[in-house]
Order: structure tokens, then C-alpha cells, then sequence
């Protein structure tokens, strides 16, 4: 046995990449000197190989010969130890034993095929640096090269002779005598098991196992805490509530059931006949009709603690996860888009200013749009849509939201597991990999996270849950499974465990494939190994499925049966190791209740006054963060795959405007289509919740009928991401905004058809002084909106057409610059924030359909961060035109400032407003759309490349669109 | 043989080969997707086909490099069959990633004393890029994919699409028989100068390469994600085509054997 290194250097002419940007990255780390780095892709080979075979290896599969060369030796060898650049010191990264390494596999199966065995296969990076002092290497290591929740680091030469994985485990039962713990024992159990249970649980579940006269095992407790977790149940939200706000008090049985789910009950009875809602908060994602085959279905979920951890892995499993979930819809269904919205603290923040445990702001975004573009793409996949918001409050605690939509055929939009069916696992292998994942959401993040819960944090396989897409959707057409659901959170304690909650099933748990050896059967149990699907498949139709699944290369076991028993019932080698019941289970929890409270305030005023500094205000606010372009990102992503893509996200002149939402087919040859938008305003949050949301509602309806979506087709979605909701206040806030999400759907006929919570987003750590300082991140409501479109050719687009054509502002415009990106870049507060009418929005939005598909609209455009000012620099740049607009013929609504109607006119950020391109001979029958309802007709293009507003005789702004575009495009061009 | 069928051959990892089946039967033909493992376990499968499309995606997730994987799998256990293909005067594509692994495999160019002639390798910035570009078929090359064609906007989407030759030997003798069939060039058509018309930083700017006989083409732009006009980006602005510039390439393919 030999343990051979496999060294990949750039070759002559060629330049080393990754050395060349690490080293530009090093200098902002403040080391001691200047660091410069060369690096190396290497590989570990464990087998028993020669030479010849190694070096055959490395030429042929590893490394390219084009443009790279190899050094190939047994690990200790002198020859590894050349470095390319003078008096370097090595440093070596690796996964650690047992973390995913998708390469290592692939690379592992393709020595086979090429008739080479090797034991065990190992990536690595490999760094030679010089210019720091010896102590400062493992803080370039530690803050640059690599990330030690996952990975091992060695500086200087590597000493192993062995790539060993797991060792063999001993069965042993291990029972948990809760019935002698008194409630300090029970609460510590609950926190070093990393249960994360309440006091109150815990002592029912105490209660539980003395009225059966036994303690529990080991694997019924985490069968319990994983069922029970926030995570896995929304208990919080779900439970019972009294809120207090200035209208009084009001109570609730279940939060969520009365506000969110009850306005799609009403919505549906509302339409009647006509209801195109199909299941909604029922299955994994949410179903709507689409056309006379299909439906579709979209679901939105979160991975921020995983991805405050390890960013790219984190991220990469969000969007891996979220995939899954309309493949274990229904009877699965075919993922059309993704979207994704990230919040971020400034990547600009200084590396002194980052409290311990926190990982910079710059390395967690390149890792987060790294993590979604490396499995996103690998799954073929368009990512349509997304945003990207910046706030120095997730600075500890980043966001990471993933969202998938899916076609599924009318007729397998549903599942029923029938007693009998075979449990089966398909997809990845069970490894230690995410213990503790769903309860571990449940905790606050600490700067002690990393050590405790490193184990939650995992790397995706996009490949393989590519392979089990395919073959899910050919056993789907070929009818051979009666129900499907993804292991998600909780692993298949939480999958098997709903798909038998109903009737009973008995799991037979060293079945599992294992990606090693060493797993107890409780670690088989909850891990959360990523890429596994479970279906209950009647016996008659298992060896079709499991041919069908063999011929593609993916693994299919049989993990137990579901029978009628109405228990949970798991075994190991025939020993039973758990026996509850699914009563208990899924309904033994008792009800949370929780206080809440909102203390709305008086609105602080806000200095509105007009001063000559608009045209600074206008590129300082294109500039500011949240508005800047994104285009680095979004190219990274594939959005055209597929071939469905209609509208992308960049759309204009040049490929590279802001476009409102993107719009795909997801059936090739049809023109039927559906528009894709989000809306969330973090900033309003401070303020008014209630707005907040409302507004977040509006801003995604409206980029929605802004590119031409039926406004009586957009299905919603809500992601709520929260602070430490135990607080009164913190869940009041989030009562308010349901409250709102209520209300607004309502109003507007808007169902909400799918949602999720991530609460307790807080990030601990103790100060220089040993003062624990918490940092809670704004109240943040993700509005994910999904709408229709008949047909696609009737879209249009933001960028400016044709100059000569008139530019009207349909909304009414009041004095809400609260929350404001004015406000932002200014440094102001207070204020009144944006509020939604609905009773105008609604026939708002109808009149913009209407227009649209009347075709008399050239451009269309929505005012959001930044106001109007802002669209119409948007749209005169991204159309490479000019815009030449009068603000005297906009009449404010409300009361105004005396001295600051201006500043209003051009950066308030009211809803429901839309700047919109018509052709001179289209006027009259589009002003005839918007008859009875606010409209301005407020200047015309031009084609002189400037942005000129003005009132009357006064000039407010008069700018370059070059000028314009290149503040919005440079703070994030990376 | 009036309507030629078409093996779409996909591995764990393709994700274009459903729009890609569309393109050619677009064009008039007949596809079909056929899983490699079908192909391995019947290599005279491929016999019942006149076109062989690899199409895009991440085949074996690109891991260790863009289509090395497959490519050595067609290496190992399908050579002959490949070479029997070429040899009976049937047609060939490479689509992206069907382009690298075409490449990598041999197929595409043969190999010489100093084994691969060119690769395909990491974009110049490091990134995966998503963008329209605009292209120039070579007047010179045998290509029978591009006949009949001079200009097209496509788009690319790839982090490994950097076209480059091992020495200038082989360039000057793939560029003498006009088997450069393909570069990235500006709006306007004049040569790119670098990065975003030139998306990778490919060599010479080229964007596609044929092998001597002009039956097997690989290229880095999606010609199937432009077969109809709304998918122009720019089609709000500019007004609709009569079809996309992606359709000639597969209608070239089908009409081949007409």
C-alpha cells in the first residue's frame, strides 16, 4: 500500500489562477507581511498502485497535459517538497475524514474504469507561501485557505501513510433514564443532546414514557426532538399566541392557520368554481393550475445557520435541499427555475470589526453565489430571479433563501401511501454528515457554533440527485410509486416518519447503504446526508424500480414497509430499538404559547427639505448596495438552461439592466408562460412591520404585472427570517406582519400558496470587555410571487425603446420616505414608510395587464428602492436612450412637507407605481386603460443619452445615463 | 432516408439533451435520448443512428475537469465505435459540454506522439459566465453543420470553454484546414479583442472546431437555446426574427442526409 500525492501545477505560459487571486485577497487580511501564494490541485491516492500506474493516472485523468504539469510521488517524498517559488512554506487543505468530496468519488470511480483499484481517493489544495511570519500563516490558513468546520489543515510537509474512513461500529442500546431527571436535568439533556427541547416538552415526554412504564431509547428521544423541532414543525408560529398591538389584544389558537392559510381559504371559497389553487400548505411545495396537462408548483426555502458556518456548503444544500422539495411533490415534479435572495453584511467591512466566530462579509457572499451556481447548474436548472440585500445586522447571521419551481402533470399531483408499500431510499448514502441539522436550526448561533455543530454543516453532490431527477421522473411516468417525499431536515426520521404518520411503518435500519462504516443506528437515523429521496413503492412494482434505477447508476434500497399499525417501529439486525406511537409523535406535542406584543410609536419626523444636492443623491443611492447591479452574480448563474427563458434577468441595449422579473416556458413549443419576481424591504421592517410586508406584497405583484403577469393568476409565497421570537416583542413584530400578509392577499385575491420560518436569527459573542453582545438581524419578509402569463410575446421589458415616445407615471405619490433609500444614503431616520392601498392597487394592476396585452406598452418599469428618480435612470441607461421627464404634472397625495415636494416627487418610495413607454399613437388607448385611477403623463424619450427631470422652470436633475450606470455598476463588479 | 434519427446521448450529469432532442426535431429529425450505460452495454446501438449529439450540462458533475470523465469513458470503451461512426460518414456534435468531452476523447481531433492537441480550460477570469455572444463561421471550413452560415448571436454558459492548442504546430495545421470553424467576434463582425465578445479567452477566438472531414463539430455556444425568437434577448426591443439563429445548424445536420 502506498499513499501517492498527485501535484497539478498551471503549466508553461498559463497562469495560476486561484495563486494569483489569493494573493491579491491576502492583502487585506492585515498580516504582518506581504504574502505571496502559488497554489496546486493536488490529489491523495490510497491503493495498492506503481508508479507507472499513478503517473498513468495523473496524465491521463487527472491533470490536463495542455496547459498543466504533474509531480507524482508517495506522500514524503522530496519531491513534493519543490516548491515553485523560493523559501516557501507548504500549507495543505483537505476535507475532513468523512465530509463530502464529490470529486474524490467521481475520480475514485473513473481509476475503475479505467481499471485501476484504488482504497480511497482524497482532493486537496496545496499552497506554498512566502513572506509571513511563521504565526501568521495559520491565520491566512484560518481566514483565507480554508474553512475548519469541514476542512483539515496541515502547514509544512504532510505525514500519513493512510486515507481511513470510519471504523466498525458495536451495536450496543443505549435507553435515557428521563424519568428520574428533575427539570434541570431534563433542560440539560435537552441542550448537550443538542434536542433543543422546551422545559415544558421535555416533561411530556418525561410524562409519556412513565405512563408506558419504560425510559426511552436513545433513537425515540432524537425521533421526538427531530419531529418537534422548530424546524420540522413551526411550532412557535403554528401555536398559540396573544398579541397586543394598539388595536387591542387578540388571540390566537394557531398564528399561522388564522392569518396566512386563512386568507387562501377565503380567497378559494371566494372564487368558487373558479379556484386554480391546487394544494396548498399541505405537500412539500405549494400546486396551482397552469394549463390543460399541467400544474405548477413552487416552494422557497432558507439555510442560514449552515451557510453562516460554511458558506458555500451551506448554500450549495440550501438550494440542493429546496430542489427537493418539488421532487417530493406530489408524485414529483419537474424543477423549471430557482431563484435565490441572500442578505449580507457591507463586504467592504473592515477585517478589525468582525467579532470572534464571524466569518468576513466578502468571503461569505463569494461563498453563498459559489455554493448556489456549483449545484444549481450541475442540476440544469435556469436560476431566473433573486435579490441581493446588504445590512450590517447580518453580519453573524447571513440569509441564504432558495426557491424551486416545478411542472407536474395534472394527474400526479397527488400521493397516498398504501399499507404494504415498500419503504425505499434511493440517491446519496447515509453518512455522519448533518446530525442535528433541524434542531440545530432551532439554536442561536454563538461564536462557539463552529465547534459545537460542525457536524450540521455539510457539502452537496449535485450530481447525484441529478441522477435520482431522472430516474424519479421515469418511475413517475411509469406509475411504480404510490408516494414520495425528500429528506430534508431531520433525515429519514423526519421523511419516513411523515410518510407513515397516517398508517405505522417499520424501519429496518441497517439496511441504509452507509457512506462508511461506524454508525449507530440512531446516527443512521437522523443524519441528514443530502441527495436521498424516500418512496413507498407496493411490492409488485419493486423490481421494475429497481431495475429503472440500476440502469442509471443509482442506488435503490429497501428500508422497511409501511403497514397499519399507527407505530413508529424501528429495528436494527432484528433487535427493535424504537417503538412509539405516531399519535404521540406528530400529535403529543403540547401547544407552545407565547406572548407578543407590538408598540407601533409615534412616526418620528423626518427633515424633508429640498437642497440642490438631487443629482448626488440619485448616484449615491444607484450606488448604495441594495440597488447596485448585481450582474456579477447573476452571470455565474445559468438562467437559460432548459431553453424556457423569455424575459432574463438582464434585459436592455447592452444585456444589462435590471430587469422586474424574469418570465419562462416551461413547456418547449408553448407560449404559455409564468413570470418569476420577489419583493422584501428589511428597512421598512424597522418601522412598521405591517407596511413592511404589505409593501414586500405590493413590490412582488408588481414586478410581476410589470413584464405582463395576469395580476388574478400570481400565486405568493412567504419566507419569514426572524429574531429570537421567545421575546414578545420580536414576535410581535412578526404577528404584525402576518397580520398584513392577511389583510393584503384578501384584498387583492392574491393566494398565498406555500411558506416557511427561520426564526431565532441571532448571533452571540462576548466583547473585549466580556460583555455578551447579541446582534439580532431586521425582521425580513421574503415575498416570493409566481405568475401567470398566456402568452409569453405579449411581455415586455423595463429598458427604454424609442425616443419620441411619451413617459407616463401611473400611482399616486405620497410623502413616504420612511425607510427609504433616500433616507439610507443620507443618513436620516424617521418618517412615515411606505403603505399599500389595496383598493387601489387591485384595479392598478388590472389596468397595467390590461395595457399590456393590449399591446400599447413599449416599456414598463416598477418604482421601488429609490424611487422614481431611480427608475428613470434604469430605464434611460439600460435602453441606452434618454429620458427627458416634468414632475409639475405629478400631484401629491397627502400631506407634504412645505420645501421638500421635490425630494418627494423624486425619491419617495410609495407603492404601486410604474413608469411606462407608450408610443404617441398608443396614448389615448392606454390613458383609457387607467381611467378613474392616477396617472400622469410626465415626459417623453429622448435620445440625447441624459437623464434630465425637471418641475416647471426648475431643473432637479440632469445627468449622463454613462455616469448613471457606471455608479450603479461598480460596487459589485468583482 | 428521408428523416435521419438522432442519439441524443446523455450521462449522469447532461441537462441539455431534452432542448436539444427539440432542436433536431425542430429541424425534421427523429431524437432520441439514450443513456451512456445503454450505449456501453450495446455499443452497436449507435449503429441504428446517422447523427451522434453530445449535448450540454455537467456530465459526471465536470468533476475533475469539464467532460474528462465521460471522455475517458468513451476513450476506454468506445473508441471503435466512435471511429466506426466517423468512418461510415455520419454527423457528429458536440454541444458545450458535449464540445469538451469531444475534445478530450479524441474524437473530435485525433491524438498525436504528444498525446492531446488542444483542450478546453478555465475561462480567463475564473468564472462561470452566462452571456450572448456573437459569432463568425470560418468561409474556409469543411464544416457541414455551419454551411450557409456567416454570422449568429448565441448564447454560452461555461466556466471551462477556453479553446487552446498545445503548441503552434497544431494550430497552424488545424487553422490551414480551415477547422477553426468558428470565432467569437464583435457586433459588427470584426475580430473580438478580449473579454466580453472573446467570453473566455479562447485562443485565436475561437468558438468551434471541426475535424478534417467537416462531419464532426463541437462548439462552446447553445444553439438549441435559440431556435425561436422570443428567446433573443433582446426581442422586446429589436422586434421578432423569423427564427432563431440556432435552428440552421440542426436544419444542416437533417437535410445532410435528405
Amino acid at each position: 500500500m502506498t499513499l501517492w500525492e498527485v501535484d497539478i501545477y498551471a503549466g508553461d505560459g498559463h497562469p495560476d489562477r486561484e495563486g494569483i487571486s489569493l494573493t491579491a485577497d491576502a492583502r487585506d487580511l492585515g498580516l504582518s507581511g506581504t504574502a505571496d501564494i502559488a497554489s496546486v490541485r493536488s490529489y491523495l491516492l490510497d491503493g495498492d498502485v506503481s508508479a507507472e500506474q499513478a503517473s498513468s493516472i495523473a496524465e491521463t485523468l487527472l491533470a490536463d497535459k495542455v496547459v498543466e504539469h504533474t509531480v507524482v510521488a508517495p506522500v514524503g517524498d522530496i519531491q513534493l517538497a519543490q516548491s515553485p517559488i523560493d523559501g516557501a512554506t507548504s500549507i495543505h487543505v483537505m476535507p475532513k475524514a468523512g465530509v463530502m468530496d464529490p470529486v474524490a468519488a467521481s475520480a475514485k470511480q473513473a481509476m475503475a474504469d479505467a481499471g485501476v483499484a484504488i482504497d480511497e481517493v482524497r482532493t486537496m489544495r496545496k499552497y506554498w507561501v512566502t513572506g509571513l511570519e511563521p504565526n501568521d500563516l495559520s491565520t491566512l490558513a484560518g481566514k483565507l485557505l480554508a474553512n475548519d468546520s469541514i476542512e483539515q489543515v496541515v502547514v509544512g510537509p504532510l505525514e500519513m501513510d493512510r486515507l481511513q474512513v470510519g471504523s466498525p461500529y458495536t451495536y450496543e442500546l443505549i435507553t435515557v433514564p428521563i424519568r428520574s431527571l428533575d427539570d434541570d436535568a431534563l433542560m440539560k439533556l435537552s441542550s448537550e443532546g443538542q434536542l433543543y427541547l422546551t422545559l415544558v416538552e421535555m416533561q411530556t415526554i418525561k410524562t409519556h414514557f412513565e405512563e408506558l412504564g419504560r425510559d426511552p431509547t436513545d433513537i425515540e428521544l432524537e425521533s421526538v426532538a427531530q419531529t418537534w423541532s422548530e424546524h420540522c414543525s413551526h411550532k412557535t408560529l403554528a401555536g398559540r399566541i396573544a398579541y397586543r398591538d394598539e388595536n387591542g389584544e387578540q388571540r390566537f389558537e394557531n398564528m399561522l392557520k388564522e392569518t396566512i392559510f386563512d386568507a387562501t381559504v377565503q380567497i378559494r371559497e371566494r372564487l368558487g368554481e373558479d379556484d386554480w389553487c391546487v394544494s396548498v400548505f399541505k405537500d412539500n411545495a405549494g400546486i396551482v393550475r397552469f394549463d390543460d396537462d399541467y400544474n405548477v408548483v413552487f416552494k422557497v426555502e432558507t439555510h442560514n445557520h449552515p451557510s453562516a458556518l460554511e458558506p458555500y456548503g451551506g448554500a450549495n444544500t440550501g438550494i440542493g435541499g429546496v430542489i427537493r422539495d418539488p421532487l417530493g411533490t406530489g408524485l414529483g415534479a419537474k424543477p423549471i427555475c430557482n431563484t435565490d435572495v441572500f442578505c449580507f453584511a457591507d463586504p467592504s467591512t473592515s477585517h478589525e470589526n468582525l467579532p470572534p466566530g464571524v466569518l468576513h462579509p466578502r468571503r461569505v457572499m463569494n461563498g453563498v453565489v459559489s455554493g448556489v451556481r456549483d449545484y444549481g447548474n450541475r442540476m440544469g436548472i435556469p436560476t431566473v430571479n433573486g435579490a441581493v440585500y446588504f445590512d450590517d445586522r447580518y453580519l453573524g447571521n447571513p440569509l441564504v433563501y432558495c426557491g424551486n419551481v416545478g411542472l407536474i402533470p395534472r394527474d400526479k399531483s397527488f400521493k397516498e401511501v398504501m399499507a404494504g408499500d415498500l419503504g425505499v431510499a434511493i440517491g446519496g448514502r447515509t453518512g455522519r454528515d448533518g446530525i442535528h441539522g433541524a434542531t440545530f436550526s432551532s439554536a442561536e448561533l454563538t461564536s462557539e457554533s463552529e465547534t459545537l455543530s460542525g457536524g450540521a454543516v455539510q457539502i452537496g453532490n449535485a450530481i447525484t440527485e441529478k441522477m435520482v431527477l431522472d430516474v424519479l421522473l421515469e418511475a413517475r411516468d411509469q406509475g411504480l410509486y404510490t408516494a414520495v417525499t425528500d429528506c430534508g431536515a431531520g433525515g429519514f426520521s423526519s421523511a419516513v416518519g411523515e410518510m407513515g404518520e397516517d398508517l405505522g411503518v417499520v424501519v429496518w435500519l441497517e439496511k441504509a447503504p452507509l457512506k462508511y462504516d461506524g454508525l449507530s443506528y440512531t446516527e443512521v437515523w437522523i443524519s441528514e446526508a443530502q441527495e436521498r429521496m424516500v418512496f413507498s413503492v407496493p411490492e409488485r412494482n419493486w423490481e421494475t424500480f429497481r431495475e429503472l434505477c440500476e440502469s442509471e447508476g443509482v442506488e435503490a434500497t429497501v428500508i422497511g414497509q409501511f403497514e397499519d399499525t399507527g407505530r413508529l417501529h424501528l429495528t436494527y439486525h432484528g433487535e427493535t430499538v424504537g417503538d412509539i406511537s405516531m399519535e404521540f409523535l406528530h400529535d403529543g406535542r403540547p401547544p407552545i404559547v407565547r406572548d407578543a406584543h407590538f408598540d407601533a410609536g409615534d412616526i418620528q419626523p423626518l427633515d424633508v427639505v429640498d437642497d440642490a444636492g438631487f443629482s448626488d443623491d440619485l448616484l449615491a443611492i444607484l450606488g448604495s448596495l441594495n440597488v447596485a447591479s448585481k450582474e456579477w452574480v447573476i452571470r455565474q448563474y445559468d438562467h437559460e438552461v432548459q431553453a424556457g427563458s423569455v424575459i432574463k434577468p438582464l434585459v436592455g441595449v447592452e444585456n444589462d439592466g435590471p430587469g422586474d422579473a424574469s418570465v419562462v416556458r416551461p413547456v418547449l413549443g408553448s407560449n404559455q408562460a409564468l413570470a418569476i419576481s420577489c419583493g422584501m424591504n428589511p428597512h421598512f421592517g424597522d418601522y412598521d412591520p405591517y407596511h413592511m410586508a404589505a409593501s414586500a406584497i405590493d413590490e412582488a405583484l408588481r414586478n410581476c404585472v410589470a413584464v405582463g403577469a395576469d395580476p388574478s393568476r400570481i400565486a405568493i409565497l412567504d419566507n419569514f427570517c426572524w429574531g429570537y421570537t421567545d421575546r414578545p416583542e420580536t414576535l410581535g413584530s412578526l404577528v404584525r406582519a402576518a397580520l398584513a400578509c392577511k389583510d393584503v392577499a384578501i384584498s387583492m385575491g392574491t393566494p398565498f400558496i406555500s411558506g416557511k420560518d427561520s426564526l431565532n436569527n441571532e448571533f452571540s459573542f462576548f466583547d473585549d470587555s466580556g460583555e455578551k453582545q447579541t446582534i439580532s438581524i431586521p425582521p425580513t419578509l421574503l415575498i416570493s410571487a409566481m405568475g401567470q402569463v398566456p402568452d409569453a410575446a405579449k411581455c415586455v421589458t423595463m429598458d427604454l425603446k424609442s425616443a419620441g415616445n411619451a413617459i407616463y407615471l401611473v400611482g399616486k405619490t405620497s410623502e413616504e420616505l420612511g425607510g427609504s433609500h433616500w433616507s439610507l444614503v443620507r443618513g436620516l431616520s424617521g418618517g412615515q414608510v411606505p403603505r399599500m392601498d389595496t383598493s387601489v392597487a387591485k384595479p392598478t394592476f388590472e389596468a397595467m395587464y390590461k395595457a399590456i396585452t393590449s399591446s400599447v406598452v413599449r416599456a414598463c418599469h416598477d418604482l421601488s428602492e429609490g424611487g422614481l428618480a431611480v427608475a428613470a435612470a434604469e430605464m434611460a441607461f439600460s435602453g441606452g436612450l434618454g429620458i427627458a421627464l416634468d414632475l409639475s404634472a405629478v400631484r401629491l397625495s397627502g400631506d407634504v412637507t412645505v420645501g421638500g415636494e421635490y425630494t418627494v416627487k423624486l425619491f419617495s418610495e410609495s407603492n404601486t407605481r410604474f413608469l411606462v413607454e407608450v408610443p404617441e399613437d398608443k396614448a389615448s388607448e392606454f390613458e383609457a386603460c387607467f381611467e378613474g385611477l392616477t396617472l400622469s403623463r410626465i415626459g417623453s424619450v429622448t435620445n440625447d443619452g441624459v437623464c434630465k427631470i425637471v418641475d416647471g422652470e426648475t431643473t432637479l436633475i440632469e445627468s449622463e445615463i454613462t455616469a448613471l450606470k457606471e455608479a450603479w455598476q461598480k460596487p459589485l463588479r468583482w | 432516408m428521408a428523416i435521419p434519427r438522432v442519439l441524443v446521448l446523455r450521462a449522469p450529469g447532461t441537462n441539455c439533451d431534452h432542448e436539444t432532442k427539440f432542436a433536431f426535431e425542430q429541424a425534421g429529425g427523429s431524437a432520441d435520448r439514450v443513456h451512456i450505460n445503454r450505449l456501453l452495454e450495446n455499443p452497436s446501438l449507435a449503429s441504428e443512428y446517422q447523427i451522434l449529439c453530445i449535448p450540454g450540462g455537467f456530465s459526471y458533475g465536470d468533476d475533475v475537469a469539464a467532460g474528462r470523465i465521460l471522455a475517458n469513458q468513451m476513450r476506454n470503451h468506445l473508441s471503435e465505435t466512435m471511429h466506426q461512426f466517423k468512418a461510415d460518414g455520419k454527423l457528429m456534435l458536440g454541444i458545450c459540454n458535449g464540445f469538451q468531452v469531444l475534445i478530450k476523447s479524441g474524437v473530435l481531433l485525433d491524438d498525436d506522439d504528444s498525446g492531446e492537441p488542444a483542450t478546453l480550460t478555465w475561462n480567463d477570469h475564473g468564472r462561470y459566465e452566462d452571456r450572448w455572444v456573437y459569432l463568425k463561421v470560418n468561409p474556409e471550413t469543411p464544416c457541414i453543420f455551419l454551411q450557409g452560415i456567416e454570422q449568429m448571436y448565441l448564447p454560452i454558459a461555461h466556466a471551462e470553454g477556453k479553446f487552446v492548442t498545445r503548441d503552434e504546430q497544431v494550430f497552424d495545421s488545424l487553422s490551414q484546414s480551415g477547422q477553426f470553424a468558428l470565432h467569437y467576434v464583435n457586433s459588427d463582425g470584426s475580430a473580438a479583442e478580449g473579454f466580453p465578445a472573446n467570453p473566455n479567452g479562447a485562443q485565436s477566438n475561437i468558438a468551434g472546431a471541426c475535424d478534417a472531414s467537416g462531419r464532426v463539430l463541437g462548439l462552446m455556444p447553445h444553439p438549441e437555446r435559440f431556435l425561436d425568437p422570443l428567446q433573443h434577448p433582446r426581442w422586446t426591443c429589436e422586434g421578432l426574427q423569423d427564427e432563431g439563429d440556432g435552428l440552421a445548424i440542426f436544419r444542416n445536420a437533417v437535410q445532410f442526409f435528405a
